[in-house]
């Protein structure tokens, strides 16, 4: 009667099966640090008294959110993460030509369902999308985990956010995690995992469950899971060189909580500023002028959100009040949009497209907001700041809904553009 | 005994107002303790004393897992930080460095800036201008292991047999 997280920590733990709130101490499949925060996780493994890795096969270092480099500072950075890996001897490593970590992770083969994640960044949550458990933390915490091959795990309670119905048309995955958001609060999934299903989760495509699962640390969450089946299998095929043991949640598992979506019914969400769970359906807010619009990140930088953003704009130009900036997650996403001519739509359009990176998300790189601007974000947090000055504001939506607004300069309805 | 003045910022201190994006490739804690609360307060860091403790309503450290925020805190002389709750990753995280997150029901609404804030970290009790008294929730037992340790990587380097 176990939830999925329950079964992947027992297993690593070497334990037949664990209790939500029980400490285990439980063996890392692999880990990844970007890297703002690899430097910082190297050094406590150092001051741990430990000099190598544990498996130099089994970590890696990626140059995701500020690439290329900026200033001298950054670029400092970068040149001590490169050092890093190869004093370290990483296989791999990530440079300033792979994409956001999230994207490049499971693209490389690194994640499959069973395992156990851990990655020095918040939204490891993504992983989960592939029936991993994958969560993120701190710089000392990875220093321990990379240095020895262990971390200590708090076993989560599990809510089930159960989606039924088909969503209409340019409502997206987006729209329910938004949803589920404000039905939850951005404390409601503190220190619990969620477990993402119904045949609203089934019917989606893989890039679609990284979007729901990528924000589970915005309810609070450790991780977020959909169970592994033949799309994910698809997607990992000549990725993945292992075998790997996928793993479900037994019919009488126990969750803490369900909360159930109506899909059909579901109307396209934002965010307002400046918290994730102030959630407004697209009706309630429209008419609210735009200054930028950022579609990319981890959350919504994957072809089929650039796709949909091109179908909206194909042949139209963007307002002049209103810039655009769109960015491919991986170099994979950007090959795949030049080829189906989904970049030229956008630059058409009037888009600016930036290499795969980060980009606008946290504000730390490119595309920062002046005071008093304001900006429409496919990405994850709209926290005061977020993108720029303190005096901005973030609002979150759907890649649809954001290419739909890019056009008439205000949030706009995607179901009517 | 942490004594010092609280500084009370509400509900939902995300890790940008503790430390802003931009700050994201210092490396060196003294520098991010320079910039603490910065997203929230900028004069914050100028104006903390050692042993000072920031106060929190509920779901204190959510967003990302950055360790530069519990850094930046424990590098501008923060004492300890008392909240009614916690977003997880921050939690662990200031732990980890071996600076005390304490829960307790209802302190901002019991607790204001400027006053003044004594914490007894074995008794689980907070004095309030030397008269009002809150209890705080025990800290977990492993958690208290790696506090007095001083923050996990002493913990692991005095422990590594039993990790
Ligand atoms: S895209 Fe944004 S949320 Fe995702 S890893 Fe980068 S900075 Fe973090």
């Amino acid at each position: 009667m176990s939830t999925i997280s329950e079964k992947i920590l027992a297993a690593h733990s070497e334990q037949k099966d664990v209790t939500p709130g029980e400490i285990v101490k439980a063996k890392i499949d692999f880990a990844f640090m970007p890297a703002l925060t690899a430097a910082l996780s190297f050094h406590a493994m150092y001051d741990m008294d430990i000099k190598k890795v544990w498996d130099k096969d089994k970590v890696t270092i990626l140059l995701d959110h500020i690439a290329p480099a900026t200033n001298i500072k950054n670029a400092t950075l970068h040149k001590e993460c490169r050092e890093i890996a190869k004093e370290q001897n990483l296989k791999h490593f990530y440079d300033i030509n792979s994409g956001v970590c999230h994207q490049i992770i499971p693209e490389k083969g690194h994640v499959y369902p069973g395992m156990l994640l851990v990655g020095a960044d918040s939204h490891t949550c993504t992983h989960g999308a592939f029936g991993a458990f994958a969560t993120g933390i701190g710089s000392t915490d990875m220093g321990a985990a990379i240095g020895t091959g262990k971390l200590w795990f708090k076993v989560p309670e599990t809510i089930k956010i159960n989606a039924e119905g088909k969503l209409g048309d340019r409502v997206m995955s987006k729209d329910v995690l938004l949803k589920s958001a404000k039905i939850l609060g951005a404390d409601g999934a503190t220190y619990c995992a969620l477990e993402f299903k119904g045949s609203t989760i089934s019917d989606m495509s893989i890039g679609a469950r990284m979007t729901l699962c990528n924000m589970a640390i915005e309810l609070g969450g450790k991780t977020g899971i959909c169970e592994p089946d033949q799309k994910t299998f698809d997607f990992l095929e000549g990725r993945v060189d292992h075998e790997f043991k996928p793993v479900y949640a037994d019919t009488d598992a126990v969750y803490k909580q369900t909360v159930e979506i109506d899909s059909a019914r579901l109307e396209p969400q934002v965010a307002c500023p400046h918290a994730v769970d102030n959630v407004k359906p697209v009706t309630e807010v429209e008419g609210k002028a735009i200054n930028q619009v950022f579609i990319g990140s981890c959350t919504n930088g994957r072809l089929e959100d650039l796709s949909m953003a091109a179908e909206i704009m194909k042949g139209k130009k963007i307002h002049s009040d209103v810039r655009v900036i769109a960015t491919p997650a991986s170099p994979e996403v950007y090959y795949a949009a030049m080829e189906h001519e989904v970049i030229k739509t956008l630059m058409d359009a009037g888009a600016v497209i930036c290499n795969p990176s980060c980009s606008v998300c946290f504000g730390g790189n490119h595309g920062i907001l002046a005071p008093g601007e304001v900006s429409l974000s496919t990405s994850n947090r709209n926290f005061r700041g977020r993108q720029g000055s303190t005096e901005s504001f973030v609002y979150l939506s759907s890649p649809a809904t954001a290419a739909a607004s890019a056009l008439t300069g205000v949030i706009t309805d995607p179901r009517e553009a | 005994m942490i004594k010092g003045k609280a500084w009370n910022y509400g509900d939902d201190v995300n890790t940008d107002f503790i430390l802003p994006g931009i700050y994201l490739e210092l490396t060196d804690p003294n520098e991010m303790g320079k910039h603490a609360m910065e997203g929230i307060d900028p004069e914050f860091a100028d104006k903390v004393q050692p042993g000072d403790v920031v106060i929190g309503g509920r779901n204190f450290g959510l967003g990302s897992s950055r360790e530069h925020a519990p850094i930046a805190l424990k590098h501008s002389g923060v004492g300890a930080v008392i909240a009614e709750g916690y977003a997880r990753i921050f939690y662990r995280n200031a732990a980890n460095l071996g600076l005390p997150t304490l829960e307790c029901p209802n302190v901002s609404k019991e607790i204001k800036t400027g006053d003044a804030v004594e914490v007894d970290l074995v008794k689980g009790i907070i004095t309030v201008n030397g008269e009002k008294q809150l209890k705080f929730t025990p800290v977990p037992e492993f958690m208290m292991e790696i506090l007095n340790a001083g923050g996990l990587r002493s913990y692991i380097k005095e422990n590594r047999d039993k990790w």
